[in-house]
């Protein structure tokens, strides 16, 4: 999908400590309710679902609605004890997916 | 202009605001149902909810329907055995209620997000919060929107 996707994540965190992610994706989420100058109906065409995993294990996710504000942003936190990989998946109406991976490091973990 | 053409456009003006007025309170019903749907879908089994852990934050006056910045927190141990699965966020004014429901882990830390929503018109945001140890909870709060967010 051609839709920019942006994260921010820290790279290095504590086992056990509390952080924040912050992912921001550009999408105009058309919500359907809209109508073009010559009254015509726009369709709806939005991202419907954000999830996040850590290796592979469910973190983090949103049921999204046309009701999410355009260029979705979400901010969430997460903790870790090992090293590992979190993705991050949005979904669009067409089942399109943009998808971005991020490593965390956990410091003597 | 005669008495006749006078009384027809009286009866039309007259039909004009019926429908207007029965067309509009069949949307505020329908979007009524939608909400009472959808909290009764997600509390299940539950009736009522305190609202107790459960924070929900949102500016009291929106200059901009179609970008309101909010904020859900939940005061929980978000461990295995008591964390907080769910949280659904309800606009009853809008034409689509359902807004978006966040789903946490005990990897989650806690059961905190921030996000942008949009709102069609003022109106009262409701958050509902369910936790994997089958307790709910539920806030509220009223938004005044200045310029509402059509394509809400």
């Amino acid at each position: 999908m051609a839709v920019r996707a942006r994260v921010k994540i820290p790279k290095r965190v504590r086992a056990g400590e509390i952080f924040t992610v912050k992912t921001l994706v550009s999408h105009s989420m058309e919500s359907g309710e809209r109508v073009d100058p010559e009254g015509k109906r726009i369709p709806r065409h939005i991202i419907n679902r954000f999830e996040v995993t850590f290796n592979r294990v469910p973190v983090f996710a949103v049921d999204i609605h046309p009701g999410v504000a355009a260029n979705p942003f979400f901010q969430f936190t997460a903790r870790i004890d090992t090293s590992g990989t979190f993705r991050l998946r949005w979904t669009d109406d067409d089942g399109e997916v943009t998808e971005l991976s991020r490593d965390v490091t956990v410091e003597d973990g | 202009m005669n008495s006749n053409r006078r009384q027809l456009l009286g009866a039309g003006a007259a039909t004009a605001l019926l429908a207007f007025l029965v067309g509009r309170s069949t949307r505020l019903f329908a979007q009524a149902v939608d909400v009472e749907n959808a909290v009764r879908e997600f509390l299940g089994a539950e009736t009522t909810a305190p609202d107790g852990p459960l924070s929900l934050e949102l500016p009291q006056i929106a200059e901009y329907g179609n970008s309101v910045p909010i904020s859900i927190s939940v005061q929980s141990p978000m461990t295995v055995d008591d964390y907080v699965e769910s949280v659904l966020v309800l606009a009853p004014r809008n034409p689509n209620v359902e807004l978006a429901t966040f789903h946490f882990s005990p990897l989650s830390g806690r059961a905190e997000v921030a996000t942008r929503i949009r709102l069609a018109r003022s109106q009262t945001v409701i958050a509902l919060a369910k936790t994997s140890a089958g307790h709910f909870f539920r806030a509220e709060q009223h938004v005044e929107v200045i310029i509402g967010g059509c394509g809400a």
